[in-house]
């Protein structure tokens, strides 16, 4: 059966509540800035919403149920997004259907996240029961520990080096030294990258993210809604959705990416060619090398080859993760769901300032989430185009 | 002034002393040892129940575990077969008159340095009463062997064939009751010698005393510091229902100008 | 790598806190910590389809049937990844960077992350569940050939109770087993053996052999005497990193034809000399879990199998044994948020006076010896020794009713 298209549908007034290391504000605080945030942009009161979508690790005890009571929202389509990395093109494509489907005039996609002292640790701790089981034991390295053993193999499977990685973490901390709200503001060398010291072979310290606090938020509305507020928006082309997939591969290579990538490009009716920019989920950069291969910019294995060959910076032929991605910025929770899919809104609306790149029309999302136990377990895709 | 007031006048002027003839109760005392089949004299055993502290902030106190016949201690006619029907055979029948008493100490320790087996017979028995006079009628006759200053292994002495220490002949016994005496007391673990099993009757202080209605003490000492004869035994058992014996304090009043 | 013996402590310095990997788990993840406490590799498989699961779980990945049962398992696999953990938020591990882990494929099916010791990637790895310092059951992933110093490794040493260049003490050196005993804690690499002696001033039997041995002191020690306990403890407490309680009193008899006397005795010994050497040497020993190199690590005590289900021949003694089981399994518990190791070693009858008119086998002092001592290299918690016991243990496992109307006389 063919997919409908998102037609009438859009994405719109993308924001960042901009990030900090530490806070001692509440996940409720930060959503309810980003919320503010994206509905000052449009000119809306709370009460003209209707639906909302939240991703956040550190409510609890409160669900997205208790921010209703909360914030003072009243709605008739309320989404909670669990899924981390995957969360902001997961929130997109279904607050999509809601309105496409007349379920919801306006929703509002909110993610963010507290970081006290301390929090990162206790979030870790309990994260999943496969992780209690069967990972946190065995040294308790949390993501880092599980992120290189795939880099370790995938290493030693494709002949990957160190440096290949490194190139995107270089070219990401430029974009990052041009966006104010990157939390990393020192350039990044090769060098520093190579000379790093080692957090759990072979990632070292610029393969991973610094946890903070922040939020991320963007409003989706039917296009005539957007039109009649004046507001820059984004079409979604295409999007999939994949949970647990390739469950046998003893190692995770590969991602969802690969299993329905070919249903994507169909349904947008484009080619990886006629991206103009890309933003994946970094949380380490052999993620983002795999997501490289997996959504068809070259080869399974190509990946490193490819990294060497094109300039991943935002004046580059290949520009990605353009407000510097995780790596630069930080990963503020849930947020870092959402950072891609903000910045690729900003992108194709030509809003994204100092960050932007040149006749941006066709932007590709890709989200990645959830460690359960060995791997990331949620991905998702979404190719948006700007309205011009 | 009555005899009661001369005896505390003496008492507080000393020209009458008190010995105490007693062991320390000690978890190491040594008890008596049976075949592991048979049961066993407990040993005896102090448990905290409180020090000044969450179990009792203002006191201290144990719990004991004991045996009647642990540590210096009191056997009454019931404590043997040959005893079991005796009226008044048991520590708290007995009348608390028989509880002070005259008492005779016949000197064995030359005899029982040289002889672990060291047997006290009639011959010995005799000589004393040749030498301090007839043994009287209702005195508690004991047996001093300086065995009180052996201690653990070496006071038990223990060997393959069974515990080495001195004792009487059953026939000493017999002499004994012939002159109706009291009881019975040594510085072993028991009122029968080491080997007495082997005797006929076996254990015959036992046998033969408590047969009589008479009794016993064990695991005395300082006997070395009793006259042969004039002292006044103390030797009142804890008055325990059915008790076949007791742990005590014996206590010995003897005249001032002895050692 | 061979591990060297620590060297004498600087009394300046304060000593180090025990902390412990963590050790939250799901019900169904805590089936690991039951094979790992008896030294077996089972994993649940599907009784319907056979899948092999892992990590623990409540339904079948392959079919959805939830009827998963724990079967040992082919402990064999190949390492897929390998890293070196260099920065943890734990506690417990930031102590002991860097630490070896990786991913195994196990010949089963499942792939499982695991402690590396002495393996690469690559390289086909035989796998062991063993108790951590948690007291919970983790993979450790080492070669298939087992090298005379594989248990220095330090993965294996931080979760292990081994007895290399560690100080023991036995309670009871009159138990047959002691000589025997002190030869195996030797072979292993103890560094010094105390044996308490039970009511000293009578010279116990076989205690005259002990003396004058190499790096053995004895000392009075009586489990029935507060005192004697408190005075040993005060004088070689802080020195005792493996305590084996070997005291034992033991008469025949059921219930009904005695009375309560020998079971009182029993009791006094078996159980609550027990609780009481746990309350004389247990809090000293808890805050030496992280004492370096000869860091306090297990408290052993021996048990009749029949703590398990009484032979009714040895009644009392059985009851006291149930009774010791019961208060080694509060112990575990309250050593557990120190790390301390609570190990059971269940014993058949022993080749001893009280069991001499039994027909064989019997466990001899050696080989009970030998089981205590190969149970504190692996880590164990329970440890069965001989064939009486671990049948025994197999079949009150299974089915504990059944068990008990097959020893007093049902079966045919």
């Amino acid at each position: 059966m063919t997919r409908a298209p998102y037609d009438g549908v859009v994405l719109t007034c993308p924001v960042t509540v901009p990030y900090v290391r530490y806070s001692n504000e509440t996940a409720h605080w930060w959503i309810a800035r980003g919320l503010r945030g994206a509905l000052d942009a449009a000119g809306l009161k709370p009460a003209q919403i209707d639906g909302l979508s939240i991703s956040s690790f550190t409510l609890f005890p409160d669900t997205p149920v208790g921010l209703t009571q909360h914030l003072g929202l009243s709605l008739r389509y309320l989404d909670t997004i669990p899924m981390g990395g995957a969360s902001g093109v997961v929130a997109a494509r279904r607050a999509a259907r809601a309105v496409q489907a007349g379920d919801a005039d306006i929703v509002a996609c909110v993610a963010g996240d507290a970081n006290r002292i301390d929090s990162f640790r206790q979030l870790l701790s309990a994260f999943s029961r496969f992780s209690l089981d069967a990972s946190y034991p065995y040294g308790f390295g949390g993501p880092n520990a599980t992120f290189s053993l795939i880099m370790d193999a995938y290493m030693a499977e494709y002949g990957a080096t160190r440096a290949d990685f490194g190139r995107i973490a270089v070219a990401q901390r430029a974009n990052a030294l041009r966006n104010p709200h990157a939390l990393m503001k020192k350039p990044l060398s090769l060098e520093d990258y190579l000379g790093a010291r080692m957090i759990s072979d072979p990632v070292a310290l610029f393969d991973c993210v610094m946890p903070c606090a922040g939020a991320e938020a963007f409003l989706v509305m039917r296009e005539d809604e957007a039109i009649r507020r004046n507001l820059p928006f984004a079409r979604i082309r295409g999007t999939i959705e994949r949970h647990n997939a390739f469950a046998d591969d003893p190692v995770q290579l590969r991602g969802g990416w690969a299993m329905d990538i070919d249903t994507l490009y169909a349904q947008a009716g484009c080619a990886p060619q006629d991206i103009d920019l890309l933003q994946t989920y970094d949380d380490y950069p052999v993620i983002s090398m795999m997501q490289i291969e997996d959504l068809g910019f070259c080869e399974k294995g190509a990946g490193a080859e490819f990294v060497r060959a094109h300039d991943l910076t935002i004046e580059g032929d290949f520009p990605h993760n353009t407000s510097g991605g995780q790596l630069s910025v930080g990963q503020a929770g849930a947020a870092g769901g959402y950072l891609g899919m903000v910045e690729a809104i900003r992108q194709v609306t030509a809003q994204a300032g100092p960050t932007q790149v040149k006749d941006a029309r066709l932007a590709m999302v890709s989200g990645f989430g959830m460690v359960n136990y060995d791997r990331g377990v949620c991905s998702g895709v979404a190719i948006l185009e700007g309205a011009s | 002034m009555s005899v009661l007031d001369q005896l505390t006048g003496a008492l507080a002027g000393g020209d009458v002393r008190v010995v105490d003839l007693t062991h320390r109760l000690d978890p190491d005392f040594p008890v008596i040892v049976l075949p592991p089949e048979f049961g066993q004299c407990a040993r005896f055993r102090m448990e905290e129940v409180s020090a000044y502290d969450h179990r009792g902030p203002a006191w201290k106190w144990h719990n004991l575990t004991l045996n009647e016949h642990t540590g210096t201690h009191f056997d009454a006619p019931i404590h043997w077969v040959s005893g079991r029907d005796w009226p008044n055979g048991a520590v708290d029948e007995i009348p608390a008159e028989h509880l002070i008493g005259p008492v005779c100490v016949i000197d064995c320790s030359a005899g029982a340095a040289q002889d672990d087996d060291f047997e006290l017979t009639p011959e010995i028995i005799l000589e004393w009463e040749a030498a301090h006079g007839p043994i009287p009628a209702g005195a508690w006759v004991l047996m001093r062997t300086d065995w009180s200053l052996r201690a653990g292994a070496d006071y038990l002495n223990m060997a393959e064939d069974g515990p080495h220490s001195p004792g009487p002949t059953p026939d000493a016994i017999r002499l004994l009751l012939d002159r109706d005496i009291r009881g019975f007391g040594t510085e072993c673990v028991g009122t029968d010698a080491g080997q007495g099993a082997h005797y006929d009757p076996p254990y015959p202080a036992h046998f033969l005393l408590h047969g009589a209605g008479k009794y016993g003490l064990q695991c005395l000492c300082n006997l070395d510091r009793l006259p042969p004869r004039g002292a006044v035994l103390i030797a009142p058992p804890l008055k325990i229902r059915g008790g076949t014996g007791s742990p005590l304090r014996v206590l010995a009043l003897i005249p001032g100008g002895s050692k | 790598m061979t591990l060297t013996g620590p060297k004498k402590k600087d009394p300046q310095k304060r000593t180090i806190v025990p902390t412990l990997p963590p050790a939250t788990r799901s019900r169904a993840g805590l089936g690991l910590s039951v094979a790992a406490a008896q030294g077996r590799f089972a994993l649940q498989h599907c009784a319907e389809c056979g899948a092999v699961q892992y990590p623990p779980r409540d339904a079948c990945h392959a079919c959805l049937s939830h009827d998963l049962c724990w079967k040992d398992t082919q402990p064999y696999g190949k390492v897929l990844a390998e890293t070196r953990v260099q920065a943890s938020p734990d506690p417990y591990f930031r102590e002991r960077l860097p630490w070896r882990m990786g991913s195994v494929r196990l010949t089963a099916g499942p792939v499982v992350l695991a402690h590396l010791v002495d393996v690469r990637r690559g390289e086909d790895v035989q796998v062991e569940l063993r108790l951590d310092r948690a007291g919970q059951g983790v993979m450790i992933a080492r070669p298939k050939e087992r090298s005379d110093d594989m248990e220095d490794d330090p993965v294996l040493r931080a979760m292990g109770t081994h007895p290399k260049h560690r100080r023991i003490l036995i309670s009871d050196a009159t138990h047959p087993v002691a000589r025997p005993l002190i030869d195996a804690l030797f072979a292993a690499g103890a560094a010094h053996v105390f044996a308490g002696v039970p009511e000293m001033w009578r010279r116990p039997h076989g205690v005259s052999a002990l003396e004058g041995l190499e790096n053995v002191s004895l000392l009075p020690l009586d489990v029935t005497d507060p005192q004697s306990l408190k005075d040993a403890a005060s004088e070689i407490g802080g020195k005792v990193d493996i305590l084996i309680n070997t005291a034992r009193h033991i008469r025949p008899g059921g219930v009904l034809g005695q009375d309560t006397t020998a079971a009182r005795d029993e009791m006094e010994v078996n159980a609550l000399g027990l609780m009481r050497l746990a309350q004389a040497f247990g809090p000293g020993m808890a805050a030496r879990t992280a004492d370096g190199v000869n860091s306090a690590a297990a408290f052993v005590t021996v048990l009749s199998a029949h703590a398990l289900s009484p032979d009714p021949a040895f009644g009392a003694f059985n009851a006291s044994q149930a009774a010791a089981r019961s208060i080694a399994q509060t112990l575990r518990a309250e050593f557990a948020p120190s790390g301390l190791r609570v190990a059971c070693v269940y014993t058949g009858p022993t080749e001893d006076e009280w069991h001499q008119s039994l027909p064989p086998p019997k466990v001899a002092p050696k080989t009970l010896a030998r089981s205590i001592v190969d149970g504190l290299q692996k880590g164990l918690e329970d440890i069965y020794c001989g064939d009486v016991a671990r049948d025994l243990a197999e079949r009150w496992r299974s089915d504990p009713g059944l068990l008990e109307r097959e020893i007093t006389g049902g079966g045919a």
